[in-house]
């Protein structure tokens, strides 16, 4: 057993014990296991919000999207930032009606909203089919975070089977407190490691961060600005707008909200998240520190630059606490993710087929539907190739075409009628499971279109087609809605 | 004051609109290429502006009632 073993075998450990004794003291009904009992302060629900956004995805998929593609990566600092904007004045009225109401899921919120139970199974369905590649790349991450940092000593396979049977375990027993206060030591730690990382590593191999990108400025020349073509300015834009509407329409992320005490404790947080975002840009410094490092990866590899170049530095025992740190950026999300998939089942699926389930049956359901899943998503990682980075980014245009529906919702007259929202969703789920099956592009559709426009985002297609869909849909029920009473209206009016 | 809050489009201008004004890497900017100094500068101007919000929205006092 390896130095570098010792302490991913510790932080995998830490998780699983703060995420037991997190239960301590608390009676685990549906309402403590999924919402913390709606008491988190500003801090929990600060740390909630940034767990689920620090995941693998950022860790690997941050430094290595800047170490293979450089300046594109910039989007992914933007669209956090934006969503947190949103967030100010989307978040409080979601949070008010679904405590008002008793809410536990994302889908009881559309339930609710537009009192239709048909629009409730389509939101889980869209949720759970998104939620799933979501928890398949943690599991992958953390299969290549263990297998890296301990040299090989733990096969990706093995990595992957105890990574979701501790997060399972700790899911089950102590549901969102587990993650709340596993994500404490998490934050604390990717902190720490990322900063040192970002810092040191430029000063190491070139003297500071200014050398650096001069250095990368020659070798590579428009490295670090947008291409003309491809990852463009166009394409940056829409994706950053796509993605920062889409931010919160992901189901645990969603989820998230409700554990919130008060109001004023999700307005705080839109000052602070967009500065603790900046984080990633210590994530980018590495990815562009290997750059020049450790030339040569490409595909799905550059998601391995971190790792390599850590590797290629530092001795075996630090390189244990980076891919601790890494492990735990895999659990904290993947958690989040495993109960959000399991409410929706039990709370929105089988309560809508079995109208005599009580709380408690859901409630013993849920549990019992996280193995499940784990073991599904560990079957998917398994078999799974590189198609995975397409899945995540259809997940995200998946989630976005919840947000019409959504934000219509919020108004104190709502246009959109509930076959309206049902009919919109479907049409933007359409649009985008054609764009991904048959692979067709911008470029495709309109070749018409000047060069730097066909760059934009086939997520915006989607989502407009979904807000055309949901308004003509809308316009016409409310009408013959209308037509129909006013038929009624004059039927009594004879009457008298 | 609720108007206060049209402030909240800025940082869309900024981060959307802006990168096709400052779509270069010179002139560096604190060792930063000059594309992403314009970013960061805007995710600290963000922060601030949600602060300005938070702290003029009478919302904020409403819930604290």
């Amino acid at each position: 057993m390896n130095v570098a073993l010792l302490f991913i075998a510790a932080a995998a450990l830490l998780a699983l014990g703060v995420g037991f004794l997190a239960r301590r003291g608390k009676d685990m009904d549906l309402e403590q296991w999924t919402v913390g009992g709606r008491g988190f302060g500003a801090l929990f629900v600060f740390l909630l919000m940034a767990g689920e956004i620090y995941t693998t995805f950022t860790f690997l998929g941050g430094s290595g999207f800047a170490y293979g593609k450089g300046a594109p990566a910039y989007y992914i600092l933007c669209y956090g930032t934006l969503a947190y904007v949103i967030s100010y004045f989307m978040l409080p009225p979601i949070w008010r009606y679904a405590t008002e109401n008793g809410l536990y899921s994302q889908s009881d919120f559309f339930v609710r909203k537009y009192a239709s139970s048909t629009l409730g199974v389509v939101v889980s369905l869209v949720g759970i089919v998104a939620l799933v590649p979501y928890l398949v790349l943690q599991l992958k991450g953390l299969g290549i975070i263990v297998e890296i940092a301990a040299y090989g000593a733990i096969s990706s396979t093995l990595a992957i089977w105890i990574g979701a049977a501790i997060v399972a375990a700790y899911v089950m027993v102590s549901g969102v407190h587990g993650s709340a206060w596993t994500s404490v030591a998490k934050d604390a730690m990717i902190l720490v490691i990322v900063v040192f990382l970002g810092l040191y590593l430029p000063y190491r191999y070139y003297g500071g961060l200014g050398p650096m990108f001069e250095a990368i400025e020659q070798a590579k020349p428009g490295f670090t600005a947008l291409s003309p073509h491809g990852n463009s300015l166009w394409w940056f834009a829409s994706t950053v707008l796509l993605t920062a509407l889409g931010f919160y329409m992901w189901p645990h992320t969603f989820g998230s909200i409700y554990t919130a005490k008060a109001a004023r404790v999700i307005r705080k947080n839109a000052i602070v998240l967009p500065l603790y975002q900046l984080i990633l840009l210590f994530v980018f410094f590495v990815g562009f520190a290997a750059t020049l490092q450790v030339p040569g990866l490409s595909g799905p590899d550059i998601d391995l630059a971190l790792f390599k170049l850590s590797a290629k530095t530092f001795d075996p025992w630090f390189v244990g606490v980076i891919g601790a740190t890494g492990v735990l950026t895999a659990l904290v999300p993947g958690s989040m993710i495993l109960m959000a998939a399991a409410t929706l089942l039990a709370n929105n699926l089988y309560r809508v087929a079995d109208a005599s389930a009580d709380d408690v049956r859901v409630s013993r359901l849920a549990k019992l539907l996280v193995p499940v899943l784990a073991l599904i998503a560990v079957g998917f990682t398994l078999r799974g190739g590189q198609t995975i980075v397409a899945l995540l980014l259809m997940g995200y245009s998946l989630v976005t075409q919840l947000f019409p529906a959504l934000v219509l919702s919020l108004a104190r007259h709502n246009v959109a009628t509930r076959e309206g929202a049902v009919a919109g969703i479907l049409a933007g789920v359409a649009t985008v499971v054609v764009i991904g099956l048959t692979g067709v592009s911008m470029k495709s559709l309109f070749p018409w279109l000047p060069a730097a426009v066909q760059d934009i985002n086939v997520g915006i297609i989607a989502l407009a087609v979904n807000f055309a869909v949901l308004i003509g849909v809308s316009l016409a029920t409310r009408l013959a809605a209308e037509g129909a009473s006013s038929i009624f209206g004059q039927a009594r009016h004879t009457q008298h | 004051m609720r108007s206060i809050r049209w402030l909240a489009v800025l940082p869309f201008i900024g981060l959307i609109i802006g990168p096709f004004f400052v779509n270069r890497p010179t002139p560096f900017v604190l060792g930063l290429p000059f594309l992403l100094a314009w970013i960061v500068a805007w995710i600290l101007l963000t922060s601030l502006i949600m602060a300005v919000i938070y702290w003029f929205d009478p919302a904020n006092q409403e819930d604290a009632n």
